[in-house]
C-alpha cells in the first residue's frame, strides 16, 4: 500500500504527450513520451528523446530576436545554446528563458511528471478509448530506461481500466522486460537490424541482449507487434528484412508486424537540438519499395500493416 | 446519374443566377389595386393567389419533377413587400465579384418605372428601420448583432410528414372545420381567427391551382413533341400534378411532386429565411419506395431517377439576393435546404432505412450545391449508416455533416416539446434544432460577442467610431481583478442583448400583424386549429434564436487578460488596451506571447475552458426563457454562416492576438490554428458547454484526406464522432481537403472551380469564397497524421 500511494507522487521525465495518436497501438490513444534512451540510432524520430536530462531547443526560424530570454535568464552567460542539458554549465534549470520566450522558440523537452498527473492526463481522452478500442501507449526514448516510473504508470492504468501499450526497443536489463511484460496489455517492439556488428556500430548497443529479450517477453505470453523502421541504406534490404521475417515467425507471441517508413520529419527537430542531421540526405522509402518489403512476411502468416 | 440527370445536372450548374422583376411587378400591380380591400391575411392570401395564376410557368427539358419558383431556373424574384432593392442595390448585385446575380436592363427599367415608386417607404424593411430605436441601429451598424429578418422574412422550418398523408383538399376540410367551430359570440379573437382561416383557404386553393397550370403546360409540351417517350412523361407529369397537392400522395413521384409545390408555395408565399426543408426525406419516402418496389410500380433505378431530379430542383433555386450586412454576414447562392438522413422514428426506434443509403449515394454521386444534407446519428444509428456517410465526407464536399440525434432530442424536450414531436424533430439551415413541422424556430441575428469586450475595455465606447453603445461600466484601469473586468462585459453583455431583444419584438409584431404567411400556416401545425398565422405565434412551438459569434476569440481573449495582467502581472490592461488600439504597431513581441504563450480554448485546457464556460452561461442567462413578441421564446444558438468574418471586420485588434479586422472564430470551434493538442483535445474542449442547453452548435474541423485513408480511416472517424456525441456534441462537420490543394485553388481558381469545402453550417465552392474566408478556411487547423 504504501508503494501504491508513493507511486502517485513518483516522477519521471517525460517530454511529450501526444493525443489521438493513430499508429501507436490499436484504436486511438495517448502517447506518453518518456526521455532517456540507451541507443543512438541516427535515424531516431525523436531525437530530443535521447538524452535522459532535459534539453534546449531552439528554433532559429520561430526566434524573433527579442532578447527576452536573455532578460530572464539569471545565469551569467546568458541562456544555454540549443542542445545543452538543462543544469549543465551553471544553469540554474529555472526555465524562466523558455517561459519568457513570446514566440515559443526556445523550449525545453523534458519535465518531471507525477503518475498522477499522467493519468489525468490520459484519462481525458478515456471515451475515444473506449470507443475506438485504443488506450495509452508509452514510448519514448526508451521508456524501460524509466522503469520504476514506467511500472507505476502501468499499474495506474490498468487500475482505471485502461488498455497500455509500451513501446520499446528491448534494451535493458531482463528484470525490467519481464516486469513490464507483465503489466502492459500490448508491447511494440522495435527492430533495427539484426546483424550484431552493424547492431551495435549503428546503434550503439549490443543486438544480443534485445533479442533475449524478446524471448522473455514473448515468452510472459503479452502480444507483441513487431516494428521495423525501414531506413534506405540502412536496413532496407532482403536481407535485413527477412531476417526480421524469421524472427517474427519463430517468435510465439507476435501478432503483428509493422514496417514504417523512415521520414525526415526528425530533421527540423535536430536542427533545434543544434545538432547535425547525419542523414539529411537519406530520402524515404518509396511505396513500391515499402509494399515489395512488406511481402516478404506473408509467409510468417503474420498481419503485415505499412505505417503503423 | 443516367443521361437524363446528368444533364438536368449539368445544365442546372450553368444556370446564370439572374433578378427576375417578374414577382415584384406583379406584387407591385396587386397592391396598388388592392391594397385596404381586406385583412392583411386575406390580402397576403390574395397575393399568393394573384402570383400563383399569373407567373411564368416552366417545364425544362428531361424534367421529370417540375415547378420553378421564377420563370426559369435559376431566375431569382425579389420580395419587395418585405425589401425594396434599390437601383444601387441591383448595381451592387450585379457586379460584386462575388454571389452575383445578373440583371437585365428589362429588370432596371421595371425597378425604376414600376417597384420603387410604389414600395419605397412601404416595404417592410423601411417601416422597420423607421420604428427601431437609435440604440438599435447604433449597434447594428457597430456590428453588434445582425437581423435575419431585415431583408427575409421568418421561416427555418421544416416539413414532417403531413403531406403524405393529406392533400390540400384535406386541409381545407380542418380549415372548414376549425371555422364552423368558431364561438363569435364568447371568443372575442374569433372574427380575426376567422380572417386566418379564410386565408389559409385560399392558400390552399392557390397550390391547386398551380399544379394545375403545370399540367396543362405538360398537356401542351405533350402535345407538340415528336418523342413519344417524352410525351409519355409529359402526360405521367400532367396526371401527377392532378392528383397531387389536391389529394395525398400515392407513389413515390407524386410524393416528390407534392413536396416540390409546397417547397415552391413557401418561397413564392415569402422568401422565408431558411428556404423549406423536406425534414427527414429517407422516413417519409420509405413507403412509397417499399410499395412500389413491392407491387413493381418502381425499381430503384426509377427511384435514384426521380430523386436526382428532385435533387436538381433545389439546386435552380439560389437564395434571394441579399445586400448589405446581411448579404456580408450571409454571403452564399446556399438557401439551406437541409435534408436529414437516418435519426429516429416517433416511437425511438432507429430511423434509418434503405432510403437513407440511396439518398448517401445520390449526395455522394451528384455533390451539388443545394440540397444540403446532414446525417442524424443516435446511439441507435448503425455504424454501416455512419461509415457510408464517412466515406462522403471523406471526398471532401463538407457534407453530409454530422448530429447527434440523441441530444437533438434532449435539447427539444429541455424547451418543453413532447418526446414524439421532438424525435419527429431534427436539424435545418446549418445546425438549428426544431420540432419539425410544428415549430417555428426562427433566426433574429448573429451576435458579436469579441465586440462586447472591445466595447468594455473601452468603457461602453466603440473605439472604431467613437460612438458609445453600451453604458459605462468603468475605465478598464480601475478594474483592479479580472472579476471586476468580468462584471462589466456582463453588465455591457446584458445591455447590448437587451437592446437586440427590444428591436427584435419591434419587427415580430411588424410580421405578425402585416406579413402573415398563410400558406406556411397551413403546413404548421397548430396553425389551423389556433386560427393563428405562423409569423403570429400560430405553431405549436415558438422559439427565436440569437446566434452568439465568436467564443473562442473571446474566451482565449479573456484568458490571455487574466493570465498577462492579473497572474503574470507582465503588464497592465491599459497597457493591452493601448497595444489593441494600435493594431500592435511596435508591440509585435507582445502578440507573439499572446498567440503562442497563453490559453487557448480548444487544447482541453481548463485555464482556458473555464472562461468559455462563463461566457456561454452569461449569454445563455442573458437570453435563454425570455419571452417573444408572439409567445414564444428566445433561446441562444452557437453558429456563424460567414458573420465571424463580417464581425470580424468591425471589432479591432483582440488580446488573443488576433490583428484588427481578421475573422473571429467560428461556431464553438477554435481560433483558428490556435487548437494544437489534435481532434480529441477540440471535442473535449467543446464537449465542456453544455450543447443540450442549445439551439444547436457548430463545430468545423479539418481532416488531411491522408490521416482518412481506408477503412481504418474511416474507422478512426467514426470513433471520433461517437465519443463526441457520447459527450453530448450536438453537431461536427468536416473539410477533408489539404491546406496545400487549398492554396493551389485559390491561386488558380478557373481550375478548381468544382471544389466543395465546408464554410459553416454548409457547404460552398471554394473559389465563390472571399478571399478573406479562403484564407480563414485554409488557417483552419489542418489535422494532420500524428
Amino acid at each position: 500500500m504504501a508503494a501504491a500511494a508513493a507511486a502517485g507522487t513518483l516522477t519521471g521525465t517525460v517530454f511529450n504527450v501526444q493525443r489521438a495518436s493513430f499508429h501507436d497501438g490499436p484504436g486511438i490513444r495517448t502517447t506518453v513520451f518518456l526521455k532517456g534512451c540507451p541507443l543512438r540510432c541516427p535515424w531516431c524520430h525523436n531525437p530530443e528523446g535521447m538524452s535522459a536530462a532535459p534539453e534546449v531547443l531552439v528554433s532559429e526560424m520561430r526566434c524573433l530576436h527579442c532578447g527576452s530570454c536573455v532578460a530572464a535568464c539569471p545565469r551569467p552567460g546568458g541562456p544555454l545554446a540549443a542542445g545543452s542539458a538543462l543544469g549543465s554549465a551553471g544553469c540554474k534549470a529555472c526555465r524562466h528563458c523558455a517561459d519568457a520566450c513570446p514566440s515559443g522558440a526556445r523550449e525545453i523537452a523534458g519535465r518531471a511528471w507525477s503518475v498522477g498527473e499522467v493519468l489525468g492526463e490520459v484519462l481525458r481522452d478515456r471515451l475515444t478509448y473506449e470507443e475506438s478500442g485504443g488506450g495509452v501507449t508509452f514510448s519514448g526514448g526508451e521508456p524501460l530506461a524509466q522503469a520504476e516510473f514506467l511500472v507505476a504508470c502501468l499499474d495506474a492504468c490498468r487500475e482505471a481500466g485502461l488498455h497500455t501499450a509500451v513501446d520499446t526497443c528491448g534494451f535493458a536489463g531482463p528484470a525490467v522486460v519481464t516486469e513490464v511484460a507483465q503489466r502492459a496489455d500490448l508491447l511494440l517492439w522495435d527492430l533495427k537490424v539484426l546483424d550484431r556488428d552493424r547492431h551495435l556500430a549503428l546503434t550503439g548497443a549490443p543486438l544480443q541482449p534485445i533479442l533475449e529479450n524478446l524471448a522473455v517477453a514473448a515468452g510472459s505470453g503479452v502480444p507483441i507487434w513487431l516494428r521495423i523502421p525501414v531506413i534506405p541504406g540502412i536496413n532496407d534490404d532482403e536481407g535485413t528484412i527477412r531476417a526480421a521475417a524469421h524472427l517474427a515467425a519463430a517468435t510465439p507471441s507476435v501478432r503483428r508486424v509493422s514496417l514504417l517508413p523512415y521520414h525526415r520529419t526528425a530533421a527540423g527537430k535536430r536542427t533545434r537540438l543544434g545538432r547535425e542531421s547525419a542523414m539529411a540526405e537519406t530520402p524515404p522509402p518509396t511505396e513500391e519499395r515499402m509494399r515489395a518489403l512488406g511481402v516478404l512476411f506473408q509467409e510468417t502468416g503474420i498481419e503485415t500493416t505499412i505505417g503503423g | 446519374m443516367n443521361a437524363r440527370t446528368e444533364k438536368l445536372r449539368q445544365e442546372s450548374l450553368d444556370a446564370i443566377p439572374t433578378i427576375c422583376s417578374e414577382r415584384a411587378e406583379l406584387m407591385t400591380e396587386f397592391y396598388r389595386e388592392n391594397l385596404g380591400r381586406w385583412s392583411p391575411p386575406v390580402m397576403r392570401a390574395r397575393a399568393f393567389r394573384f402570383l400563383c395564376e399569373r407567373k411564368t410557368i416552366w417545364i425544362g427539358e428531361g424534367e421529370l419533377i417540375v415547378g420553378e419558383r421564377g420563370p426559369r431556373p435559376k431566375a431569382v424574384p425579389t420580395y419587395p413587400e418585405l425589401t425594396c432593392h434599390s437601383l444601387e442595390d441591383l448595381h451592387i448585385l450585379d457586379t460584386r465579384p462575388l454571389t452575383w446575380y445578373r440583371v437585365t436592363p428589362q429588370c432596371l427599367d421595371a425597378y425604376e418605372k414600376t417597384v420603387i415608386p410604389y414600395w419605397r417607404g412601404r416595404s417592410l424593411r423601411d417601416r422597420m428601420f423607421d420604428l427601431l430605436p437609435a440604440e438599435w441601429h447604433a449597434a447594428y451598424q457597430a456590428g453588434v448583432f445582425t437581423e435575419f429578418m431585415e431583408q427575409r422574412a421568418p421561416g427555418h422550418t421544416v416539413l414532417d410528414d403531413k403531406i403524405y398523408r393529406k392533400g390540400m383538399l384535406d386541409f381545407k376540410t380542418d380549415i372548414a372545420r376549425a371555422l364552423a367551430a368558431l364561438d363569435y359570440a364568447s371568443d372575442p379573437t374569433a372574427p380575426d381567427r376567422r380572417e386566418q382561416l379564410v386565408a389559409m383557404d385560399i392558400a390552399c386553393d392557390t397550390l391547386i391551382l398551380f399544379a394545375e397550370r403545370h399540367a396543362a403546360l405538360a398537356d401542351k409540351l405533350a402535345a407538340e413533341t415528336a418523342d413519344p417517350l417524352r410525351r409519355s412523361e409529359l402526360e405521367r407529369i400532367a396526371a401527377v400534378c392532378r392528383h397531387v397537392p389536391a389529394h395525398a400522395p400515392r407513389n413515390l413521384h407524386e410524393a416528390l411532386q407534392y413536396y416540390w409545390f409546397c417547397h415552391l408555395g413557401v418561397i413564392t408565399e415569402l422568401n422565408g429565411w431558411d428556404a423549406f426543408n423536406p425534414g427527414h426525406l429517407d422516413q417519409h419516402l420509405l413507403p412509397f419506395y417499399r410499395k412500389g418496389l413491392s407491387d413493381g410500380t418502381l425499381t430503384p433505378e426509377a427511384a435514384r431517377e426521380l430523386l436526382e431530379c428532385f435533387f436538381v430542383k433545389f439546386n435552380n433555386h439560389p437564395a434571394p439576393p441579399k445586400v448589405g450586412v446581411t448579404a456580408a454576414e450571409s454571403g452564399t447562392y446556399t438557401d439551406f435546404a437541409n435534408i436529414n438522413i437516418g435519426g429516429l422514428l416517433a416511437d425511438g426506434s432507429d430511423g434509418s432505412n434503405e432510403v437513407s443509403h440511396l439518398l448517401l449515394d445520390i449526395v455522394d454521386e451528384m455533390h451539388l450545391l443545394q440540397p444540403s444534407s446532414n446525417v442524424q446519428v443516435s446511439r441507435k444509428t448503425p455504424d454501416a449508416l455512419l461509415k457510408r456517410a464517412l466515406r462522403v465526407v471523406r471526398k471532401g464536399y463538407g457534407f453530409p455533416s454530422l448530429f447527434n440525434a440523441d441530444v437533438v432530442v434532449e435539447e427539444q424536450l429541455r424547451q418543453g416539446k413532447t418526446l414524439e414531436d421532438a424525435r419527429a424533430g431534427g436539424c435545418s439551415g446549418c445546425v438549428e434544432v426544431g420540432a419539425f413541422g410544428k415549430e417555428a424556430y426562427i433566426l433574429t441575428g448573429y451576435f458579436n460577442l469579441p465586440k462586447v469586450l472591445e466595447v468594455t475595455l473601452h468603457d461602453g465606447v466603440d473605439p472604431r467610431t467613437g460612438v458609445r453603445l453600451g453604458p459605462a461600466t468603468g475605465d478598464a484601469a480601475t478594474f483592479a481583478t479580472f472579476e471586476d473586468l468580468f462584471r462589466a462585459f456582463e453588465l455591457q453583455l446584458r445591455h447590448h442583448i437587451d437592446v437586440k431583444i427590444r428591436g427584435n419584438q419591434v419587427i415580430e409584431r411588424l410580421y405578425a400583424a402585416e406579413m402573415p404567411a398563410p400558406f406556411l400556416s397551413v403546413l404548421t401545425d397548430d396553425c389551423i386549429t389556433k386560427g393563428r398565422d405562423y409569423n403570429a405565434g400560430g405553431a405549436r412551438y415558438n422559439n427565436t434564436f440569437i446566434q452568439a459569434v465568436g467564443i473562442g476569440t473571446i474566451t482565449d481573449s479573456l484568458a490571455a487578460i487574466r493570465r498577462l495582467v492579473f497572474e503574470e502581472k507582465a503588464l497592465s490592461l491599459t497597457e493591452v488596451i493601448a497595444a489593441l488600439d494600435a493594431d500592435f504597431a511596435g508591440t509585435e513581441t507582445l502578440r507573439a506571447r499572446l498567440v503562442n504563450r497563453m490559453p487557448k480554448y480548444g487544447n482541453d485546457d481548463d485555464a482556458a475552458d473555464d472562461l468559455m464556460l462563463r461566457v456561454f452561461d452569461t449569454a445563455f442567462h442573458c437570453i435563454d426563457g425570455r419571452p417573444t413578441a408572439k409567445g414564444g421564446t428566445y433561446r441562444l444558438e452557437m453558429l456563424p454562416t460567414t458573420c465571424h468574418i463580417y464581425f470580424g471586420s468591425v471589432c479591432g485588434a483582440t488580446p488573443d492576438g488576433r490583428r484588427a479586422t481578421l475573422p473571429l472564430s467560428e461556431g464553438i470551434s477554435p481560433v483558428q490554428g490556435a487548437d494544437r493538442r489534435g481532434p480529441t483535445a477540440v471535442f473535449c474542449s467543446a464537449a465542456k458547454m453544455d450543447h443540450v442547453k442549445t439551439g444547436g452548435t457548430l463545430l468545423n474541423m479539418k481532416f488531411s484526406p491522408a490521416i482518412l485513408a481506408g477503412d481504418e480511416g474511416i474507422d478512426r472517424l467514426a470513433h471520433l464522432v461517437r465519443s463526441y456525441f457520447r459527450s453530448d456534441g450536438h453537431h461536427v462537420q468536416f473539410n477533408v481537403v489539404s491546406a496545400d490543394t487549398l492554396r493551389t485553388a485559390k491561386a488558380d481558381p478557373e481550375a478548381h472551380r468544382g471544389l466543395i469545402v465546408r464554410v459553416a453550417g454548409y457547404s460552398d465552392y471554394f473559389c465563390d469564397l472571399s478571399e478573406a474566408l479562403q484564407d480563414e478556411i485554409i488557417t483552419r487547423t489542418e489535422h494532420a497524421g500524428f
